[in-house]
C-alpha cells in the first residue's frame, strides 16, 4: 500500500537524520536578549572571514541561557552564555555539579540604560534617581515622614519637572536591566530622599529596608514590560505622558521617536558610559565553556573573534551598534588566548 | 375547497395587485434585511481592502533595494601582498581590508562627477570611515566571495554591484527624510546631498530585491541584507513532515472510525474528542510539543522536525474531520455495489470509497496544511524565534534537525527588532506569506472543482 510505504519512509527519514545530528560542527549560543544583536553581528561577521560555518545564536534571557550553558558537558549542550548581568554563585555551583567546572568569563563592554519619552511629549530632560525613586516607590518622606506615595504627577514632588501624570514602563522582573535600574537608580533614590533612613528609623533591618527601597508601586502608574523594548516604544508611542526605560543602542535607533533625558546632570552616550560619568550602566558578558575548546571546531576563534580591536573596539561595528567598548579589552583578549578560566 | 374558503376567512376585499399594510411591513422588513447584509458584506469588503491595502503599502518596499553600481578595483598590494596567489593567504585577508577598496571607489566617483561634499575628506578613524555609512556592512563580504571564487581577479578593476545601508536605502524609498536623520548618528544630511548627487548620475538605485526572497537572515546590524530565503526552507521541512505524517495517519484513522469501527461509547468518545482538539488553541500544542519532544525526547530545538511533529498534532484533527465528511459523502450504493459483486470489505473501501473521496480529502489536507504554515504560536514554544536563521540546511537531514525558523516566525522576529528598516522586511514577508497561503488555497479549490462527484 501506498500509504504504508509512505510512513515507512517518513519514519526511515527521520531515524536517518537522527543519526546525522551526533555531530556538531557550529558553536551554539544562548542567552541574554541584550548581548543577542552583539552576538549575532559577530556571529555573521565570523561566518563570512572564516572557514567555519556561522554560529547559531539564540535569545531566551540571561537566566535563561546560564542555566542550559550549567547543563552539562558534550555536544548537545551550548558552548558559550551570553549574560547582560555577572554569573551568580548559585549558578557556578549548579555549573559544577552538571561538570561544567571550567568557565572563562568575557567582558565584551559596556551597556547604557536610558529613560527617554516621546519626542513631542512634556518636556522631560533631566532626572535625578531621586525624581525615579519618588514617582515609582510605594512608600516615601513627604514632610519628613514616611507616607504611602500620594504623588501622581512628576510636578508634585519635583517643580522642574512638567506636569504630566506619571506613567512610567520598567522592564519586567525576567530581565536583566530590571537589575540594573533597582541598584543604580531606585536604590540611590532611596538613599537621596533619606526614606532608606525613615525605614530603619521606623525599625526596620537593613535589609529589609533595601528591598523595601526597590520595591514599585502596584496602583499601576508603573507598568512592568515583560517584553522588549519595542513593547515599550509601542507603548510610549500611544500615551505622550509616557517615559520608558531603554538600552541605548535601541533609542539611538530611534532618534526620531524617542528623545533622551539626563541622569544625575549627565546625558547618555558612548563617551560618557565608558567613562563612567552616566550612572546607569552595566557590563555585558559571555561565558565560554573551555571543555569544549577544540571539540567544537571555530569555538576558540570565535571567542577571539569576538573581543579583537576591529569588531568590539571602539570603531567596530559593535560600537556602531550601540555597544560601550570596554577600555580593558587587552586583558580580556589574552584572557581568551591563555584559555584562563573564573578561579573558584 | 380550502382555497375558496381563505379570502372569505381573512375577509379581506383589496387587489391582490394592489398590496395591504401587512404585506408592505413584510416587503419592507425584507428589503431592510437584505440592506442589513449588504452593508455587512461591504463592511466586510471594507476591511478586507483596508488590510490589504495597508499590507502592500507597508511591504512593497520590501521587495525592492538600493544599490551602487561602482568599478572596484581589487589592488594586489591589499589582498594579496606577495602576489603568490596562494588561496589560504588570501582567505587570511579579512572583510576589514576590503573596506578601504569600497571607500576609494566611491572617492573615485565622487571625483569623476565633480561632486562637491565634505565627506571626501572624510577622516579614517580606527576601522570606520565616515563614507562606511553609505553601505551595507555586507558590501566587503560580497567582495571577499567574489575574490575566493574566483583569485584571478586580484590586480582588476571590476563593476560591481553592492547593496546601500539600510539608511540610504530608506531614503530612496521615502521612509528616510532629512527630518528624521536629524539626529541619527549614523547619517548626516551631507551623506543624503551625496547620495542625491549620485542618484542623479546612476551610481545608486533601487532595483529588484530577489535577495529578500532567496537570502537568509541577517543581524540587528543589516537590515538591507535579510532575506526570507532560510525561513522558506524551514517552513517547506516543516510542512514535509507534516504533509508525510499527518496524511497518512489522519486518513487511516479516519477510515477505520468511519468505516470499520463498531458505533460505541469508546468510539463515540474518540469523535468528540477529536472535534474537541480541532478547538484546542495552538499554543497548548506548542508547551506539549516542548514538554514531550524537547524535554522528555531530547530532540533539538528549533528544529524543523520538532516544528512539523508539534504542527502535526494541530493538522491531525482537521485532516481527520474532513477526511471523515468526504467518506460520508461517497454514497452507501458504491459500498453495497462493490460488496454486492464479491469485494471484500477492505477491496470495497480501498477500491471504490477511498477513490471518490480523495478530491476532499486532499482539500481538506492543503488547508490543513495551510494552516499549519501560518502558526506561529506553537514554534515560540520549541524556540525557532529569538535567533537569525543564516544558515542554509546543507542536506535532507540538515534540514530537519538543524535550527532553522519559519516563514511566521521570522516575520515575528522581524518585527521585534529595533530598526525600523526591519518593520518594512516584516510586512514584506507576510506579502510572501500570504502569496503562499492563497496559492495552496488555489490549489485546494481547483482540486475540488475539477475531481469533485456530486451524487
Amino acid at each position: 500500500m501506498s500509504l504504508a510505504k509512505l510512513t515507512a519512509s517518513a519514519l526511515a527519514i527521520a531515524a536517518v537524520s537522527a543519526t546525522a545530528a551526533a555531530a556538531r560542527d557550529n558553536v551554539q549560543v544562548a542567552g541574554s536578549s541584550t548581548v543577542l544583536p552583539y552576538a549575532s553581528i559577530v556571529a555573521e561577521l565570523f561566518g563570512e572571514n572564516f572557514d567555519f560555518p556561522t554560529p547559531v545564536v539564540e535569545s531566551g534571557g540571561s537566566s535563561a541561557g546560564l542555566k542550559r550553558f550549567c547543563e552539562g558537558v558534550g555536544e548537545t549542550t551550548i558552548d558559550i552564555a551570553n549574560a547582560s548581568r555577572a554569573i551568580r554563585e548559585k549558578e557556578i555551583k549548579a555549573c559544577a555539579e552538571n561538570g561544567v567546572t571550567d568557565i572563562i568569563e568575557v567582558r565584551i563592554g559596556y551597556d547604557g540604560i536610558v529613560f527617554a519619552s516621546q519626542i513631542n511629549g512634556p518636556a522631560f530632560t533631566a532626572f535625578e534617581p531621586a525624581d525615579w525613586y519618588n514617582a515609582l516607590a510605594p512608600k516615601v518622606v513627604k514632610d519628613g515622614e514616611l507616607v504611602d506615595n500620594p504623588y501622581t504627577k512628576w510636578s508634585d514632588f519635583n517643580a522642574d519637572l512638567p506636569d504630566a501624570e506619571i506613567a512610567a514602563f520598567i522592564p519586567g522582573t525576567k530581565h536583566g536591566t530590571r537589575e540594573v535600574f533597582e541598584e543604580k537608580v531606585l536604590a540611590a533614590g532611596c538613599e537621596a530622599t533619606g526614606a532608606l533612613e525613615a525605614m530603619v528609623a521606623a525599625g526596620m533591618s537593613e535589609d529589609d529596608a533595601e528591598d523595601a527601597c526597590i520595591a514599585v508601586r502596584t496602583d499601576g502608574l508603573s507598568v512592568d514590560i515583560d517584553g522588549d523594548y519595542t513593547e515599550t516604544l509601542a507603548r510610549i508611542d500611544a500615551n505622550p505622558n509616557g517615559v520608558g526605560v531603554f538600552g541605548l543602542a535601541f533609542y539611538e535607533n530611534n532618534t526620531d521617536k524617542l528623545k533622551v533625558a539626563t541622569m544625575s546632570g549627565v546625558a547618555p552616550s558612548t563617551e560618557t558610559i565608558s567613562t563612567g560619568e552616566y550612572p546607569v550602566s552595566r557590563p555585558l558578558f559571555f561565558y565560554i565553556k573551555k571543555a569544549h575548546i577544540g571539540v567544537i571546531p571555530g569555538l576558540k576563534e570565535f571567542a577571539e573573534f569576538f573581543v579583537a580591536d576591529e569588531i568590539a573596539g571602539p570603531d567596530g561595528p559593535l560600537a556602531e551598534y550601540g555597544l560601550v567598548a570596554d577600555p580593558e579589552l587587552a586583558a580580556t583578549q589574552a584572557k581568551i588566548a591563555g584559555e584562563e578560566t573564573m578561579s573558584n | 375547497m380550502t382555497d375558496a374558503t381563505i379570502p372569505a376567512a381573512t375577509g379581506a376585499t383589496g387587489s391582490l395587485l394592489e398590496p395591504d399594510a401587512r404585506t408592505r411591513r413584510r416587503n419592507a422588513a425584507e428589503a431592510r434585511f437584505r440592506l442589513y447584509g449588504l452593508i455587512a458584506v461591504g463592511i466586510g469588503l471594507f476591511f478586507l481592502a483596508a488590510l490589504m491595502i495597508s499590507i502592500f503599502m507597508n511591504g512593497a518596499g520590501a521587495f525592492q533595494q538600493t544599490a551602487y553600481t561602482l568599478p572596484i578595483e581589487f589592488r594586489q598590494d591589499v589582498l594579496d601582498k606577495n602576489g603568490t596567489g596562494d588561496i589560504e593567504t588570501i582567505k587570511s585577508v579579512k572583510t576589514f581590508a576590503y573596506k578601504p577598496l569600497i571607500r576609494e571607489a566611491i572617492l573615485r566617483e565622487i571625483y569623476r562627477l565633480d561632486i562637491e561634499t565634505p565627506l571626501a575628506g572624510a577622516k579614517v578613524k580606527g576601522f570606520s570611515s565616515d563614507l562606511d555609512n553609505l553601505f551595507s556592512d555586507g558590501a566587503p563580504a560580497t567582495l571577499r566571495d567574489m575574490v575566493l571564487s574566483d583569485p584571478g581577479l586580484i590586480g582588476q578593476t571590476v563593476t560591481v554591484k553592492l547593496i546601500a545601508s539600510s539608511r540610504v536605502d530608506g531614503y530612496l524609498k521615502g521612509r528616510v527624510s532629512r527630518e528624521s536623520i536629524a539626529r541619527d548618528k549614523n547619517l548626516d544630511a551631507v551623506h543624503l546631498d551625496l547620495v542625491d548627487e549620485l542618484r542623479a548620475a546612476g551610481v545608486v538605485a533601487k532595483g529588484f530585491n530577489l535577495a529578500f526572497i532567496t537570502g537568509p537572515d541577517a543581524s540587528d546590524a543589516r537590515p538591507e541584507q535579510a532575506g526570507m530565503g532560510v525561513a522558506m526552507l524551514g517552513s517547506f521541512f516543516m510542512m514535509l513532515v507534516v504533509l508525510l505524517l499527518s496524511l497518512p495517519i489522519g486518513v487511516a484513522a479516519s477510515i477505520y472510525l468511519e468505516e470499520f469501527a463498531p458505533k460505541n461509547r469508546i468510539t463515540d468518545l474518540i469523535e468528540v474528542n477529536i472535534s474537541n482538539l480541532a478547538a484546542v488553541p495552538s499554543i497548548v500544542f506548542g508547551i506539549l510539543g516542548l514538554a514531550v519532544f524537547i524535554q522528555v525526547m531530547h530532540l533539538p530545538q528549533s528544529a524543523p522536525l520538532v516544528g512539523g511533529l508539534v504542527l502535526t498534532l494541530m493538522t491531525l484533527p482537521t485532516i481527520i474531520i474532513s477526511t471523515r465528511a468526504s467518506l460520508k459523502s461517497v454514497p452507501p450504493s458504491i459500498r453495497d455495489a462493490a460488496l454486492g459483486v464479491g469485494a471484500s470489505k477492505m477491496q470495497a473501501v480501498f477500491h471504490h470509497v477511498l477513490p471518490l473521496a480523495m478530491p476532499g480529502i486532499l482539500t481538506g489536507t492543503i488547508i490543513g496544511l495551510a494552516q499549519a504554515l501560518g502558526e506561529t504560536a506553537p514554534l515560540l514554544l520549541i524556540g525557532m524565534v529569538g535567533y537569525i536563521a543564516s544558515n542554509y540546511p546543507d542536506g535532507v537531514a540538515s534540514g530537519f534537525l538543524d535550527p532553522n525558523s519559519a516563514m511566521p516566525a521570522q516575520i515575528f522576529e522581524w518585527a521585534k527588532r529595533a530598526d525600523p528598516a526591519f518593520y518594512e522586511r516584516a510586512w514584506g514577508g507576510i506579502i510572501i506569506l500570504l502569496v503562499f497561503l492563497m496559492t495552496m488555497n488555489i490549489i485546494a479549490i481547483l482540486l475540488r472543482r475539477r475531481f469533485e462527484r456530486r451524487w
